[in-house]
């Protein structure tokens, strides 16, 4: 692979940019791999990434039904952070911000990560009393986060509202090293490491069965052909279900449709990211200059990646309320992910029951930020064979066991 | 926007005034189950791609809870129907079939 620097940068340009190379290969199907991963979205190209660089596991297939990272990599509104209340959240989310400091240079490629510092607003005397506690919480996890108040809000970020007639602002939570990353940028990055390591990207492969004998999985049907493993990871966000109803078992997930949309780009208006929980909106301005709004899911099942029309504007008017200069902006367009919402909103990275079968899924509306963390922990746990600490807490066994990681309390909607 | 006829009041309901209540016919269990029983009920979900059917509420209605039969692939509404059953009535099924041929009623636990 040949290195991205400046120096390659003024090379190219030299010899009128012929000699760049494809940032991954184009692979053909082999017979058998020793680990086949679906999905190449960002938390299999991660996974995919730490097994070979952590574990010496290369000779690794991700399959992708679509193309790569088209599904809700390619669709989030970017923002990393990782001021969650309950333990086992706050350690594989604060991993995760941790390997997104350094992902560029590890990586060799730019995914723009840009630590601006996440607040999330505290708009009611409920809120501000969990945001506190949570503070403390983030505090014995180690985890950076203060609590603020309005003025310091309004120094931050001068556009906002403070005095909104339904919902004042009374404070927030601020995560300094929290901020955004360039979505596409992380999955291009990780495929074109894992093309490095002579794995198999493939695309357009969609798996439509799971072969499996004396309760061990031997292999996939796609359709690209027959493929063998010797181990498979399920890493398929909205379409977990579809893909463990074809492996023999269920799991405690619904997939709905969640939406985002991006304004008509202007000039630097806001330099940090804003999350608003009690009106369901979040909020940053792009590097083009596009404000990038996101909003809360559609209440019922749904796999056509489009949401429901109300829910832009439900989303839109409420944070008029605390942005009023955002009311004169025109929104340029919206689309849908399907994201997969689990009984207590906390992911799920476990062991099934196929002995060499692992799923990582149940990110629900939050999966972005956790890219590199979830990688880590679900290589870790395909590699040993059992979740390492990072991933012990998400296992399936939490629902029979009542072990929740009740973060659905903890982060109130946006996730 | 999903649109769907309530049963209960025959009105033509827009998503904004219904609320969604989950999926149907989910067996329940109570306080001598076991374990995975309580799993089960509470949390294991069919949550497929394609038919589904679920609970819904016309909140801003009549106020009365109904079943509905959908596509969750396509948005398409097979139907809806009361409430008080424990599995879809054949009518709906036999639409159902009508536009998915080859469909089986799964017999959800």
């Amino acid at each position: 692979m040949k290195r991205y620097s400046a120096f390659a940068i003024a090379r190219e340009a030299l010899r009128n940019h012929t000699g760049w190379e494809r940032a991954w290969r184009r692979a053909t199907p082999k017979k058998k791999y020793d680990v086949i991963i679906v999905g190449a979205g960002g938390h299999g190209l991660a996974t995919a990434y730490y097994l070979g660089k952590r574990h010496g596991i290369r000779n690794v297939a991700i399959l992708e039904k679509g193309w790569l990272g088209g599904g809700n990599t390619g669709r989030n509104t970017t923002i990393i952070r990782s001021n969650y209340l309950q333990d086992p959240s706050a350690a594989i989310y604060e991993k995760s911000r941790s390997l997104y400091e350094t992902m560029s240079q590890d990586l060799n490629y730019n995914v723009m990560f840009s630590p601006r510092g996440v607040m999330m607003l505290a708009q009611t005397h409920h809120e501000v009393r969990g945001y506190l506690r949570t503070a403390q919480a983030n505090a014995l996890q180690g985890v950076d986060t203060q609590f603020i108040g309005p003025d310091r809000v309004k120094e931050l970020c001068p556009i906002i509202r403070l005095d909104g007639p339904r919902f004042p602002v009374l404070g927030a939570l601020y995560q300094p090293r929290g901020g955004t990353a360039r979505h596409d940028a992380v999955a291009w990055g990780y495929a074109r490491a894992c093309s490095d390591m002579g794995m198999d990207i493939l695309q357009q492969c969609e798996v439509t069965g799971v072969r499996s004998a004396d309760g061990k999985v031997t292999g996939v049907a796609t359709t690209l052909g027959d493929i063998d493993c010797g181990k498979l990871a399920i890493v398929v966000a909205g379409n977990s279900g579809v893909l463990a109803d074809m492996a023999g078992f269920r799991l405690p997930i619904e997939s709905v449709a969640l939406q985002a949309l991006v304004s008509e780009p202007i000039k630097p208006a806001m330099d940090v990211v804003i999350m608003a929980n009690t009106v369901h909106g979040y909020m940053s301005q792009s590097d083009k200059g596009e404000m990038v709004i996101g909003g809360g899911t559609d209440g019922y099942n749904n796999y056509t990646q489009r949401g429901s029309f109300h829910h832009i504007e439900e989303t839109v008017r409420s944070l008029i309320e605390t942005f009023p200069m955002l009311s004169r902006l025109k929104m340029l367009r919206q689309w849908g992910g399907i994201v997969d919402i689990t009984g207590d909103r906390s992911p799920i990275i476990s062991k099934t029951p196929l002995g060499n079968c692992f799923i990582n899924c149940g990110w629900g509306t939050g999966g972005f930020k956790a890219i590199p963390g979830s990688g880590w922990a679900t290589a870790e746990m395909i590699a040993q064979g059992t979740p390492g600490p990072l991933a012990a807490a998400f296992g399936l066994e939490r629902f029979r066991e009542g072990r929740f990681i009740d973060e659905s309390v903890a982060a109130g909607v946006a996730h | 926007m999903l649109i769907l006829t309530c049963p209960c009041c025959d009105v033509d309901a827009e998503e904004t005034e219904l609320h969604a209540g989950g999926e149907a016919h989910l067996t329940r269990f109570g306080p001598d189950s076991s374990a995975e029983d309580f799993e089960t009920y509470l949390f294991q979900r069919e949550n497929p791609r394609g038919v589904h059917f679920e609970r819904w509420r016309h909140v801003y209605g009549c106020g009365k809870w109904f079943h509905a039969a959908r596509c969750t692939a396509t948005l398409e509404v097979f139907g809806t129907y009361s409430a008080r059953t424990t599995e879809p009535p054949q009518d709906i099924r036999d639409r159902i079939t009508a536009r998915r041929p080859g469909w089986s009623w799964k017999e959800h636990s």
